[in-house]
C-alpha cells in the first residue's frame, strides 16, 4: 500500500515507516488534502478515526499533525503525519471527512494550528477569549489565563 | 454523501440573521436532560428546530496535559474520570495501549477477568443510559428497574476492587487483585437473573405506543452520514453498519467468545434503543461464556516497577459502551508519556447532533441527546 502512495505522490511522501506494526506515512504539508481525498476514494479509508497534534518545540517545524484513518472495507488502519511550523496554515480535511470539523477546532484550541478553509475555526473547549494554547510544551501545567479568570470568574486564581 | 458545508452552518446560530418568526433558545448548561453540563443553542421557527450549536468545555480538566506530567501508572486512575459511568472500559483501553507501546501482554487469566468486568460495565452503562433516556422521554418506571440491576453490578465491582464508580480495576501488565471468593458465582447469579430483566424492560417500552411515537423516525442518521461524521458504537450500528472493534480487531479475550453484533435498519432513535437492548443480552452471553472457563495462572505480566516504553507511538482503540475509545500515546523513552491523545466516542458522536435535530421539535431534542448516550466528562475531558 505504501508503494502505491509513493508511486502516486512521489517525493511528497517523505517517509513511510511502521511503528508497533502500525503503518505511518509522513506527508508534505501542501498536499495533505490531496492525499486525504485519495485515501478516502481510492484506498478505502472512509473513516477518520482521529485527528490530533503533537508538539516538538525543539524541531524546526514544531508540530506533528496526526490523522488516524480506518478503512471499513479493508479493516485496516493508517496514520498520516504532517510536519507543521508555527503560523503555517494547513488545508482543512473537513470536505473529505466532515467529522474533522470539531477535531480541527480542538487542535486549533490546544495547539494554535490554523486550518485553511475550515468553515468555523473557533476554540472548541476553552472560552473564545482565552489566551495561549495549553497543549504546547512551553505552556506550563500551572499556567492559565489569569486575566480571563479574574474577569470572568471573579476569583484571583483558578489554582 | 454528507454535505460538509452544512456541518458548520448551524454553528453560527448567533451571527446569522434571524427570520421574522425565528428565535434562539438556550438550553443548558444546567438542564436535567442534557446529562451533564452541555449547553445547546437552538435556532427555532416556532417549535421546529432549524439549526443548533453545542457549546462544550464546561468540564474541561485538561486530562491530556495532566498525562504529560504523570508517570504511566500514575495517569491510569485519571482515565476513570472521563466516562465516569464506564470507568472499567476506560481503564482497559489505557492499560492495553500502554502494553502495546511496551510490547508487553497481560497473561490469559488477567485478560479473561478484564473481559468479564468490562462486559459487566457495558451492561451497567447501557442500563444507566436506558433509565435516563426513558426518564427524559417521560417514562419514570424503567429508571428504578435499571438502577436496581446496575446496583448488582456495582456490588461486584466493589467486592472486586473496593470501588463502585471510579474503579481503577486494571493495572498496566495485568491485574492488581485476584478475583475474590465467589466472584464466578456472583457473575453467574447476576447473568441468570438479568435475562428476565431485559425482557421486563422491553415489555415496558418496546411496543409501548408513547415510546414508539417518541422514538420512531426521530433523529434519523443514514449509514453514509454516520461514517462521514465518524460516529461509532451503537450510534453507528443503529444505522445499519455492522462494525464492532471486538470483532474487527479483537483485544482482551474477545476472540474466544461467540456473540452477535446487533444492527438497526433505519438509523432512528428506536433502532438505537433496540441495538443497545440486544447488546446487553450479548454482553451477558459473553460474561457467561467467560466465567465458565477462567484460565488459572498469574494475573500480572512481566512488567517492571518503573515503566519506560521504548520511544515511538501507538494507537489503540477499543469498543467502549459509547463507541470507539482510542488512545494515541507517544513515548520519548522516559517514565512519563510525551503525549496522550484520547479519542472520546462521546465527543465525536455528539458532533452529528446538529444534523440529527434539524427539522424536529424541541421535545425531540431531549430524545436525541439521550439516544447519543453522551457523558460530558468524556466530551470535555
Amino acid at each position: 500500500m505504501t508503494q502505491r502512495y509513493k508511486a502516486r505522490f512521489g517525493g511528497a511522501i517523505t517517509e513511510a515507516t511502521a511503528d508497533r506494526n502500525q503503518a505511518i506515512l509522513l506527508v508534505d504539508r501542501v498536499i495533505l488534502e490531496k492525499v486525504a481525498r485519495y485515501s478516502r476514494d481510492d484506498e478505502g479509508f472512509d473513516f477518520l478515526t482521529d485527528l490530533t497534534a503533537v508538539d516538538w518545540p525543539r524541531r524546526e517545524k514544531r508540530f506533528d499533525l496526526v490523522l488516524n484513518l480506518y478503512s471499513f472495507p479493508k479493516n485496516e488502519r493508517l496514520r498520516l503525519k504532517v510536519h507543521v511550523g508555527v503560523d503555517e496554515p494547513v488545508a482543512t480535511v473537513v470536505d473529505v471527512w466532515p467529522t474533522a470539523n470539531w477535531m480541527e477546532r480542538e487542535v486549533y484550541d490546544m495547539f494554535g494550528i490554523i486550518f485553511d478553509g475550515h468553515p468555523d475555526l473557533r476554540r472548541l473547549l476553552l472560552p473564545e477569549e482565552w489566551q495561549g494554547y495549553p497543549l504546547r510544551k512551553d505552556y506550563d501545567i500551572l499556567q492559565q489565563d489569569q486575566a480571563w479568570v479574574r474577569e470572568n470568574l471573579g476569583i484571583e486564581s483558578g489554582q | 454523501m454528507a454535505d460538509p458545508h452544512n456541518a458548520g452552518a448551524g454553528a453560527n446560530v448567533e451571527t446569522t440573521v434571524l427570520g421574522a418568526d425565528e428565535i434562539i433558545l438556550n438550553m443548558g448548561p444546567q438542564h436535567p436532560s442534557t446529562h451533564g453540563v452541555l449547553r445547546v443553542k437552538l435556532r427555532l421557527d416556532g417549535e421546529k428546530v432549524i439549526g443548533s450549536e453545542c457549546v462544550i468545555g464546561y468540564l474541561h480538566r485538561g486530562v491530556e496535559k495532566i498525562a504529560e506530567h504523570r508517570t504511566y501508572q500514575q495517569f491510569a486512575p485519571y482515565v476513570d474520570r472521563m466516562d465516569y459511568v464506564a470507568a472499567v472500559s476506560n481503564g482497559l483501553g489505557y492499560c492495553e495501549a500502554v502494553e502495546k507501546l511496551m510490547g508487553a501482554e497481560a497473561p490469559p487469566r488477567a485478560r479473561v477477568i478484564r473481559t468479564i468486568l468490562t462486559e459487566l460495565q457495558r451492561i451497567a452503562s447501557h442500563l444507566f443510559w436506558l433509565g435516563t433516556h426513558a426518564l427524559d422521554i417521560g417514562a419514570l418506571t424503567p429508571l428504578f428497574y435499571c438502577l436496581r440491576e446496575r446496583e448488582e453490578i456495582l456490588k461486584i465491582f466493589e467486592r472486586y476492587c473496593g470501588a463502585r464508580l471510579t474503579t481503577h480495576a486494571f493495572r498496566i501488565g495485568g491485574l492488581q487483585y485476584e478475583s475474590y471468593d465467589g466472584f464466578e458465582k456472583d457473575v453467574v447469579r447476576f447473568c441468570q437473573e438479568f435475562d428476565k430483566r431485559v425482557d421486563e424492560y422491553e415489555s415496558l417500552l418496546t411496543s409501548n405506543r408513547i415510546w414508539v411515537g417518541r422514538t420512531k423516525g426521530v433523529g434519523v442518521l443514514s449509514a453514509a452520514d454516520a461514517i462521514a461524521y465518524g460516529a461509532s458504537g451503537p450510534v453507528l450500528r443503529g444505522s445499519g453498519v455492522k462494525w464492532d472493534i471486538r470483532k474487527a480487531m479483537p483485544y482482551a479475550a474477545y476472540d474466544q467468545y461467540e456473540f452477535e453484533i446487533p444492527v438497526g435498519k433505519n438509523g432512528d432513535t428506536y433502532d438505537r434503543y433496540i441495538v443497545r437492548m440486544e447488546e446487553m443480552r450479548q454482553s451477558r452471553k459473553i460474561c457467561l461464556q467467560a466465567v465458565e472457563a477462567i484460565p488459572v495462572g498469574p494475573i500480572m505480566g512481566k512488567v517492571g516497577k518503573v515503566l519506560k516504553p521504548p520511544p515511538g507511538e501507538v494507537y489503540h482503540g477499543i469498543e467502549a459502551p459509547k463507541g470507539e475509545l482510542g488512545y494515541y500515546i507517544v513515548s520519548d523513552g522516559t517514565t512519563q508519556p510525551y503525549r496522550v491523545r484520547i479519542r472520546p466516542p462521546s465527543l465525536i458522536n455528539l458532533e452529528v447532533f446538529d444534523r440529527m435535530v434539524r427539522g424536529h421539535l424541541v421535545a425531540d431534542v431531549v430524545a436525541i441527546i439521550g439516544t447519543l448516550d453522551i457523558v460530558l466528562g468524556e466530551v470535555d475531558r
